[in-house]
């Protein structure tokens, strides 16, 4: 089985966001990027499945500028076979990027297809979704724990009440939770054999694909502050204030 | 054009949050329709019929639709969303698994999450976690919008008195198969739309150690939360989690016990009208954004909270 994996680059996490002085955008320039970390969760899935023995070819995709390359690299370090940049001068919505990818899977015929459940710049958490409907596929959001088994997926998934299971026909869409898997680190030897995979560059006319949308940003903002209230001495005047002041209890 | 806002519902119960997706759809402006689709719902539509400025009910009842599959509901939704200006849903995981399904059959762009209403083409959403507010407009032929409830107060759950329509509900992907679900069981009321919460983080050491907060929240009639920490460490369950990756809450009264105040954290609870941090480090970054701190080891602070507190 070939598994097909989507990354982003985003933002690193742990990069203070900052809003740009125009309200236009949150500003980038000089901002360390990485890969959005649900979706590394995805490539670790494919690797650990591969390992398993349950797939034996990795395909990682990314859209955007030539600098996504660095993500697709950390991919291929993790594992990915070969890579696919599809490229765009600025990231494609979701709607955009899951027709793109849509075209991926028509070229390329993945038996299972994984995403991270949302990204981490734009939190929208749409494209597993919205590419699950295109393809007619069916989709296993928010997975906690994957297993393949004779032609079905079955996805353990975190929902609002706790945890639902579902069975899905292959081919089939996961979108990754946090608790799926912790991602390894690359390995110096794979970072340099990562170097010598393949990384193959399309434009979004080559796959038949016209990238628009139909939302405009109109600005920007930072959110607002919340003050630091008071310290408190003691549980007695904790309780006092809670009732007295704030008279919440 | 009317507004359609689809209910979140357990097939006998219209939860909460609907009635602050309902009130976004009011924010627009317009009738507002209510799809409840489920199996066995009936009691759900009669609850739906009473809901303050809906017009019309409509029912999808059908096996295929009872345990809300993705691939099966949004197949109604786009059936009969066509004929709507906007579709609206909440942030539950049912509604955010569903909804970009439909968004893509009608080939529009979503807008997820909104928090505000500033015309009928143009929505308030956070993004980065929160840590920036972008107003988008949309000129999609169908706006396909997720609402985080704490974004709305909640319309009244009666005064309405719209029609109950059944619809044709015939509608089976055939390609998933629900398995099998494990959902806690609490009488504690559900975080989401509690009034009080009260949430552990890594400080309480393990997951034995938050029957201390239990006893708290029994005594307040809150829900329990837990950080992102806390859950990974495997204190307790993931529908605990409050912050950016877990459940946003908004509650009258939030109550931080050790939890540090990771960004990722407050990203979920920030909302709230009080805060308060209990937590022995004072540099904790919790406090920047507590009402009331209480630098304190958690493991006397909140026996004494317990027994102190007016029954």
């Amino acid at each position: 089985m070939k598994i097909l994996v989507a990354v982003k680059r985003v933002i690193d996490y742990n990069v203070k966001v900052r809003v740009k002085a125009d309200h236009s955008d949150v500003d980038l320039t000089n901002v360390k990027m990485a890969i959005n970390p649900f979706c590394e969760i995805a490539v670790e899935e494919a690797v650990r499945l591969k390992e398993k023995g349950m797939a034996d070819e990795i395909v990682v995709v990314s859209l955007g500028d030539d600098a996504c390359q660095e993500q697709l690299r950390t991919a291929l370090a993790l594992g990915a076979d070969r890579g696919i940049l599809v490229q765009t001068e600025q990231p494609p919505g979701s709607l955009a990027a899951a027709k793109l990818l849509k075209a991926i899977i028509d070229e390329e015929q993945p038996g299972l297809v994984l995403l991270g459940k949302q990204a981490i710049d734009s939190d929208n958490g749409q494209t597993g979704q919205m590419l699950a409907a295109l393809a007619g596929l069916p989709q296993g959001t928010y997975a906690s724990e994957v297993t393949v088994d004779a032609g079905k997926v079955n996805v353990t998934r975190e929902v609002d009440g706790g945890l639902q299971t579902v069975s899905l026909d292959l081919p089939a869409i996961v979108t990754t939770d946090l608790r799926l898997n912790e991602p390894r680190y690359a390995a110096l030897p794979n970072i340099m054999k990562a170097k010598r995979k393949p990384i193959a560059i399309k434009t979004p006319a080559d796959l038949g694909v016209t990238v628009s949308s139909t939302l405009t940003t109109l600005k920007v903002e930072p959110p607002a502050q919340r003050q630091a209230g008071i310290k408190v001495a003691s549980v007695d005047e904790l309780i006092e204030k809670l009732q007295h002041e704030a008279k919440v209890i | 054009m009317a507004i359609l806002v689809v209910a979140d519902h357990d097939n006998s119960t219209l939860a909460a949050k609907t009635l602050n997706t309902v009130a976004a759809a009011s924010a627009i402006g317009g009738e507002v329709h209510l799809l409840v689709a489920g199996h066995q719902c009936d009691s759900v539509a009669q609850q739906a019929r009473s809901v303050a400025g809906v017009t019309k009910v409509l029912l999808a009842d059908n096996p295929a639709l009872e345990n809300q599959l993705a691939e099966n509901v949004s197949l109604l939704v786009t059936e009969q969303g066509r004929e709507y200006s906007h579709i609206l849903a909440s942030t539950s995981t049912d509604a955010r698994n569903m909804m970009p399904r439909v968004a893509a059959l009608l080939d529009v762009d979503q807008v997820s999450d909104i928090i505000r209403v500033e015309s009928e083409d143009t929505f308030v959403r956070p993004i980065y976690a929160g840590n920036a507010i972008a107003t988008v407009r949309s000129n999609a032929s169908v706006k396909v919008i997720t609402v985080r409830s704490t974004g709305f107060d909640p319309v009244a759950a009666e005064g309405g008195n719209a029609t109950v329509e059944t619809i044709a509900s015939d509608h089976d992907a055939g390609i998933t198969r629900f398995v099998s679900a494990e959902l806690a069981q609490s009488d504690r009321p559900e975080l989401s739309s509690a009034q009080i919460i009260v949430s552990g983080g890594r400080g309480m050491g393990n997951g034995e150690n938050f029957a201390l907060l239990y006893e708290v929240a029994d005594k307040l009639g809150a829900a329990v939360g837990a950080s992102r920490a806390a859950v990974d460490a495997g204190y307790v369950a993931n529908d605990m989690q409050v912050g950016q990756t877990g459940k946003i809450v908004a509650p009258q009264l939030y109550v931080a016990v050790g939890i540090s105040g990771a960004i990722q954290h407050l990203a979920g609870m920030k909302d709230s009208k009080v805060i308060v941090a209990i937590n022995k480090d004072e540099e904790a970054p919790i406090f920047q954004v507590a009402d009331y701190g209480l630098v304190a080891d958690l493991f006397v602070a909140v026996p004494e909270l317990k027994s102190k507190l007016p029954e």
